[in-house]
């Protein structure tokens, strides 16, 4: 069945004077191209880029697709991602013409009904956040945590403050340290207590003057909501720090709790995770900020603005941080949001949350037999096992455990994160899986603890590869195809 | 509500298990009540796909667009024809719908793909190696700057030119004020080209950020830049456009050290704006500090060769603020799309296209060259757009009027440039049509002058 074609490269398959993509004949008198631009500038041939039929583009691609899986193919349980159904309404409308085809930089007048979706959108995640200054620009999750701490440095130099420290927590993602560092901010990390919540006396410990902002997972990288909440934001705000949300977690949340009520004063959603947008093979995402009514005035321009029921995109903010791209935005991404929340409405929403929580603490309740389960007696949407005891028992790692489920066709839970929790397995079920896949995947851990140890540690077995070696790809990186290679 | 699982049965047996009596009640267990949303939240009644569609095909008929009307608009973003191969292999939800390929073994489409995408780079690029995206042409010029910023540590200060994309440049200056670095910018000389940015390299300088051809579609003397940033210790970051590599030199060759790019023209949709792709290479010593994911080439434990993502202690995940970038989730999809785009056209098919770009867009010049009511500004050297003056000063009412004869016509320089007011730029694509340009610029000829603007330039017509 397996057409080996594709695991050539397109470089290997490429034959001299082979052609798919052919253009009209030019219809304008031909210049001499000398004549049309300075010798010194131009190239004596184009670039040596591989010469192909369309078949054989075709075929090649197709071929290398069937090499992964993905949420349309197989149960995704990745920690974090909240790889949900990707609605196939949402890739049907977003590629409609008038949306798809938009130059960026066409006049306002002549998008009226694209800018009134990004409006509508804007007061949507005002809605659902809780926070009523919306930007949609930011191209994914953490460049929205960039934006929004240079809006939270904007705003505390603004009052005169020096606040260059944020706090993250040490159960956080790795980008909200890195997010801070590119903002100029130094950091500190906030320990986590023994319930796998925020150390409340760490982190009072650690807050001062100095304190510009935490950044705060809620509900966690554990799956936890964290209980102390209005005590650990009210600590911050007493020392006039802000708090950031990340809001890689909503889809637990939605229409449960709202981030600007318990306390946030800024935050990105992931609309890649929460709303269904599909991530691509590792994106596009998008990571629209929303902040509270004192910041609005320095979110980065333009934002859409309606007026006698006219949409307009308002440049003039004078407080504005700018731009941190180009463009308006990941707008395919933004459109899909838009069309998955107007699919579910308020009531909707909500359910995507419950079906969440009852699909992880159900998926919980049947792996805790197998794994421990370190934190919390009930979970939000995701929750985090620990395969120390089976390292210790059996021998079985976190990676050995992930390996040998994709032979049982599961994509792996995420692994080695959160840091601290050894041997970690960060299992997030998603609201749009059915209780038997559920239980197949139980089932297959289950299964799995009990298979021979060398049979595990090879695999997966059913695989095209196996077990890549990480270490050489380092040591003597090779990140492109060359003649001689 | 149509994603939904769980029959009532399922709720029940699920219930159960978890030994609850309902989800209520296992979030009232977590979330304090204090902090409980006590309403629904305010966002009308769930649509239908049928209400849905209907609404959504009515608001995106209400755009106007280069379906609807004849598109010379470019700055950056460029209505290139993309082959209908790259929208049905791009729709396999095995692409679209997977991510990061954090386990290799079942994301070997996924991983040969960037890796075919970083060898793509190089060869356009002649630079040495390439990350797997970034979001887009103005955060990878931004991630480019701060990328030289830490090679050259001691130094604080980027030359840059008014000639590079404005908002490239505004994203720069929103990253650069919360960072220990200062930004020079030479003006935009009469010429349409950088002119004196070499008199602002100094011992102090980074790196200095150009673009060629640059946002008014004019050729900058590379090589002598890079010459002088090189001798002054500093690193050269060139801005190209990727169809320009079919007739231009490349950046490696003229000594660019990085190389980034707006990835849009090369199979991507124009999608007001996003997602699109940040392309970026440099050379071989400075990949430890390139940002992002990389693909890199391996066996696995049988010998066979595949891919992993590799030089990871670069990323956000592991070295968490000593990271390169904070980038995470990226554009691969854009990356694929980009591929499959390059990989249709060969060399061959990206150099016709790069001709008909040239020509097609020298032709229009010469056409409101010849027009009583147009100049251009620059008589040559350009790329694929060019600068349009309107003596009679109303740029917006010839554009408006454009408009509604059924063209995209420009896009005003107001905004960026404000001594360039009577200006606007004009992008021609190998879409374009000889007949298309000559309507072009009759219908903007035709366009009635305003009366105050009329008057103002009434001397020099
Ligand atoms: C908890 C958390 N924070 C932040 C991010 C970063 O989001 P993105 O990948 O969209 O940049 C992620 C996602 O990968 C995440 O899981």
């Amino acid at each position: 069945m397996r057409n080996q074609q594709h695991t050539k490269l397109l470089f290997e398959l490429s034959r001299p004077g082979r052609r798919a993509h052919r253009l009209p004949p030019l219809d304008v008198p031909a210049e001499p191209l000398e004549s049309l631009l300075p010798s010194e500038a131009l190239a004596d041939a184009p670039p040596p880029l591989p010469e192909l039929a369309e078949g054989d583009v075709v075929r090649h691609f197709t071929n290398l697709s069937t090499l992964n899986m993905s949420v349309d193919t197989h149960f995704y349980p990745l920690g974090s991602c909240t790889m949900k159904y990707n609605p196939k309404r949402n890739e049907r409308l977003a590629s409609l013409s008038g949306l798809v085809d938009v130059h960026p930089l066409q006049e306002d007048a002549s998008i009226q009904g694209l800018l009134q979706m990004l409006f509508e959108l804007q007061q949507m995640l005002a809605e659902i956040s809780g926070l009523p200054g919306v930007s949609l620009q930011p191209a994914a999750g953490a460049h929205g945590e960039l934006a929004a701490l240079m809006v939270a440095a904007a705003y505390f130099r603004r009052q005169g403050e020096d606040r260059p420290v944020v706090l993250t927590a040490d159960s956080a993602h790795g980008t909200n340290p890195a997010s801070a560092r590119m903002a100029g901010m130094q950091t500190n990390t906030v320990k986590s207590n023994r319930q796998g919540l925020v150390d409340l006396e760490d982190l009072k410990r650690q807050l001062d003057r100095r304190t510009g902002v935490f950044m705060l997972t809620n509900p966690n990288t554990l799956g936890l909501f964290d209980s102390q909440i209005l005590e650990i934001t009210r600590a911050v705000h007493d020392q006039g720090g802000l708090i950031y949300l990340d809001g890689a977690n909503m889809n637990a949340i939605l229409g449960i709790a709202r981030p600007g009520d318990f306390g946030a004063d800024l935050m990105h959603f992931n609309p890649h995770k929460t709303f269904s947008g599909p991530h691509g093979g590792g994106g596009p995402g998008a990571g629209p900020i929303c902040v509270r009514d004192f910041l609005t005035e320095f979110l980065p321009a333009p934002v859409v603005v309606k007026e006698d029921d006219a949409y307009r995109l308002d440049y003039d903010r004078p407080l504005s941080i700018g731009r941190v791209r180009s463009f308006f935005g990941n707008v395919g991404v933004l459109l899909r949001a838009y069309f998955y929340i107007r699919s579910h409405g308020g009531e909707g929403l909500r359910r995507v949350s419950e079906d969440a929580i009852l699909g992880a603490n159900y998926l919980r309740s049947r792996v805790q037999h197998i794994l421990d389960v370190p934190f919390g007696e009930f979970c939000m949407h995701e929750f985090v096992a620990s395969a120390s005891r089976l390292k210790k028992e059996r021998g079985l790692t976190a990676m050995d455990l992930a390996k040998r489920l994709l032979d049982y066709g599961f994509h792996a839970p995420t692994v080695y994160f959160p840091m601290i929790v050894p041997e970690s397995v960060m299992v997030e079920p998603t609201e749009t899986e059915s209780k038997e896949t559920l239980d197949a995947f139980a089932e297959a851990l289950f299964r799995i603890t009990d298979e021979a140890q060398d049979l595990v540690h090879e695999a997966p077995h059913s695989t095209r590869i196996s077990r890549p070696d990480e270490v050489q790809a380092a040591r003597k990186p090779i990140m492109r195809w060359t003649p001689e290679s | 509500m149509a994603y939904f699982f769980h029959t009532d049965e399922d709720r029940r047996q699920m219930l159960a298990a978890i030994g609850a009596d309902s989800v209520e009640a296992i979030i009232d267990a977590q979330v304090p009540a204090e902090v409980r949303m006590n309403r629904p939240l305010e966002l009308g009644p769930a649509a239908s796909e049928i209400e849905l569609e209907r609404e959504v095909r009515r608001l995106a008929a209400a755009n106007l667009s280069p379906a609807s009307h004849v598109c010379f608009l470019g700055g950056g973003a460029y209505d290139h024809f993309v082959p209908a191969a790259v929208d049905a292999i791009a729709s396999r939800g095995e692409f679209y719908t997977s991510y990061t390929p954090y386990q290799a073994e079942v994301s070997q489409g996924n991983l040969q793909v960037m890796f075919e995408y970083e060898t793509l780079v190089a060869q356009l690029t002649g630079l040495d190696v390439s990350n797997a995206s970034l979001y887009d042409g103005g955060s990878a010029a931004v991630e480019a700057v701060l990328m030289a910023l830490a090679i050259t540590s001691d130094r604080s200060r980027v030359v840059t030119a008014g000639t590079v994309h404005p908002e490239y440049r505004q994203a720069l200056a929103t990253y650069l004020e919360e960072i220990d670095a200062e930004v020079v910018t030479a003006e935009v000389g009469p010429d349409g080209t950088a002119a004196d940015l070499i008199s602002r390299i100094d011992e102090q300088t980074s790196c200095v950020l150009i673009q060629h051809p640059n946002f008014f579609g004019r050729l900058e003397q590379v090589e002598q830049i890079a010459e002088a940033a090189h001798a002054a210790g500093a690193l050269l970051i060139q801005v190209f456009d990727p169809v320009s590599l079919g007739v231009l030199r490349r950046p490696g060759e003229l000594g660019a050290d990085i190389a980034v790019a707006e990835g849009q023209g090369i199979g991507n949709p124009l999608a007001f704006g996003g997602p699109y792709l940040g392309i970026m290479a440099c050379r071989q010593e400075l990949v430890r500090r390139l940002p992002g994911r990389i693909a890199g080439q391996t066996t696995d434990r049988r010998g066979k060769r595949c891919w992993v993502l590799t030089l990871q202690t670069r990323e956000q995940h592991i070295r968490r603020e000593k990271a390169t970038s904070n980038i995470c989730s990226n554009q691969t999809l854009l990356a694929l799309r980009s591929t499959i785009h390059l990989a249709l056209l060969g060399p061959e098919g990206l150099r016709e296209t790069a001709e008909q770009c040239l020509q097609k867009a020298a032709y229009a010049r010469r056409q409101f060259a010849a027009s009583e009511r147009f100049e251009v500004l620059h008589e040559s050297a350009t790329f694929k757009e060019f600068v349009v003056r309107d003596t009679s000063g109303d740029v917006a009412g010839a554009l408006r009027h454009a408009t509604e004869a059924g063209f995209l016509a420009g896009v005003p320089l107001e905004r960026w440039y404000p001594e360039l007011a009577d200006c606007f730029l004009v992008a021609v694509t190998e879409r374009r049509t000889r007949s298309e340009i000559d309507s072009l610029v009759s219908t903007l000829s035709s366009a009635p002058r305003s009366l105050a603007s009329a008057s103002g330039v009434a001397a020099g017509a």
